[in-house]
């Protein structure tokens, strides 16, 4: 073969352009039980290297896949710092986002004298059916003040159906923190 | 010249043999239960998880768990298979197990009692006639099951076991040679200068083959292809009676392991005191028996057509071969 392999193969010569297919040794025979002992070696020596490397099990309900900063697992309602008023003020655009159609949301007015929102009104029913939810976050990019954010739970199982609607007050209450976040690097 | 056989002179009181197979009976099935665990663990490693690790300290109390499973499951027998023989197959091959570890030597005679359950004047014969028996459990089992995949299977154990208990024989028969004896102890005593596996080595590469085909286990598994069979010859087995069949392959594994031992790794000797003997039998036997499970975590199951010509093709003329060398060598030597 010459250094310049692309020229070469132009026009077509067949002893040189040709490329035979590489095959290995017929099977069978005295030497391929050789060669089929040999392969076991190299494959006892690839098993034997996993028991030095040691388990990559996570022991689940002790240990804990660490997720993402940016993990979308249930949802959390939030309240600003400083007054403590919630921030939906139940416009519905995360209902109107929701491609799954799992929230529920009935505004009602404000009190002026005793606001449960910063805005006009407020979220009177807000209901994520986690059942049906399909962690899309798309809630989240439609809300426009924030309120709403995918969160880093991801142990929703329960028994019930209707154990997994969850209402206004368990999406706004700081949830237990279960889920370890994964660290820079890892 | 004296006859190859055990030193018939040397016979023990009825009651220690009496409580020799008791023993030998406690021992064995204390060991499967263990090497269940072992094995489960140690596939696990290889395929780097953990394996039971749930039950008691460790997992240690997971065959616990299985046997208390299988024994408290239903009694069920398909209406195809034939009672009585349905029955007593799995126990047939329980028995030849354990009655085959009656002749493995863990020490020499100390103080007049052999640690050995009986030196029988034909030695190794007596290991392929209990493994030929062992057969029959599993062709009976297959046959009287009354199901396809069992009969299947069954056969493919028969033609197995057949293939390879030539070049078994044929294997051992070098070392025998060597040792001019067919009884195990003289074997072992005759390998105080050397082991047998450096001057026997093509006939303990071929003695481990047979041996793992012999045990029906992987990469020689076919009686029981879970692929292809269902189960094969247990397919119609449930509860206890599958366990005689899985404590049984364990119990024939252990067998397979002490036998490989006593021929090519010098039984009881190695360094240290006589009470050491039984020790390094059992060290030497574990080592074993962990490359039985290194290889079926690594190697997959073979082809039925390749399983023949192996046996046939490869490992007969081997082990034939080897004997002729050794035959020549004893006698110029």
């Amino acid at each position: 073969m010459s250094e310049n392999g692309a020229e070469k193969r132009f026009p077509y010569l067949p002893d040189e352009s040709v490329v035979a297919v590489q095959r290995g040794p017929e099977p069978g025979g005295v030497g391929g039980a050789y060669r089929a002992f040999g392969e076991t070696l190299r494959g006892l020596k690839t098993t034997f290297a996993r028991i030095i490397e040691g388990p990559v099990t996570i022991q689940y309900p002790e240990e804990k896949t660490p997720v993402y900063p940016r993990f979308r697992g249930r949802h959390k309602l939030h309240k600003f710092e400083d007054t403590g008023l919630e921030k939906c003020v139940g416009c519905s655009l995360c209902a109107a986002a929701c491609p799954a159609d799992c929230i529920r949301v009935v505004a009602a007015e404000n009190d002026p004298d005793d606001r449960v929102s910063a805005g006009e009104r407020y979220a009177e029913i807000y209901e994520i059916n986690l059942a049906r939810c399909i962690f899309c976050g798309y809630c989240e990019v439609a809300c426009p003040f924030d309120a709403i954010t995918m969160g880093h739970e991801y142990e929703l199982a329960d028994y019930n159906r209707e154990d997994l609607v969850f209402t206004k007050e368990m999406l706004l209450a700081e949830p237990i923190e279960r889920t370890p976040l994964r660290r820079e690097g890892e | 010249m004296s006859l190859p056989i055990a030193d018939t002179t040397f016979v023990e009181a009825t009651w220690i043999l009496i409580v020799k197979s008791i023993v030998i009976f406690a021992v064995i099935f204390a060991i499967v239960p263990m090497l269940t665990v072992m094995e489960r663990k140690l596939l696990g490693r290889f395929q780097a998880r953990y394996g039971p690790n749930r039950v008691g300290p460790l997992g240690l109390l997971q065959p616990l768990a299985d046997a208390v499973k299988l024994i408290t499951k239903e009694h069920y027998r398909p209406r195809a298979a034939i009672p009585l023989l349905y029955y007593i197959a799995p126990s047939i091959v329980v028995f030849t197990g354990v009655a085959t570890l009656a002749i493995i030597p863990f020490g020499n005679v100390q103080d007049g009692f052999g640690l050995y359950g009986i030196d029988v004047p034909i030695g190794i014969l007596y290991f392929f006639a209990f493994s030929s028996i062992a057969f029959y459990g599993l062709l009976l089992g297959g046959w009287a099951s009354g199901s396809k995949y069992s009969f299947l299977g069954a056969m493919r154990a028969a033609a197995q076991l057949i293939s390879y208990e030539v070049s078994m024989g044929l294997a051992l028969l070098g070392a025998i040679m060597m040792a001019g004896s067919l009884s195990l102890v003289s074997i072992v005593e005759a390998q105080n200068q050397i082991w047998y596996i450096i001057p026997q080595f093509i006939g303990f590469l071929v003695f481990m083959v047979a041996g793992f085909a012999e045990t029906n286990r992987a990469p020689f598994d076919l009686p029981e292809a879970d692929a292809e069979l269902v189960a094969g010859y247990g397919t119609e087995y449930g509860g206890m009676r599958y366990g005689s069949y899985a404590l049984a392959e364990y119990i024939e594994m252990f067998v397979i392991s002490a036998v490989a031992v006593t021929f090519f790794l010098g039984g009881w000797h190695g360094p240290g005191p006589g009470w050491l003997d039984p020790i390094w039998v059992i060290v030497k036997i574990f080592v074993f028996l962990f490359l039985f499970m290194w290889v079926r975590a690594t190697v997959p199951r073979v082809r039925y057509d390749q399983l023949m010509s192996l046996g046939w093709k490869v490992l007969l003329p081997l082990a034939t071969l080897n004997v002729l060398v050794t035959a020549i060598l004893v006698t110029v030597t």
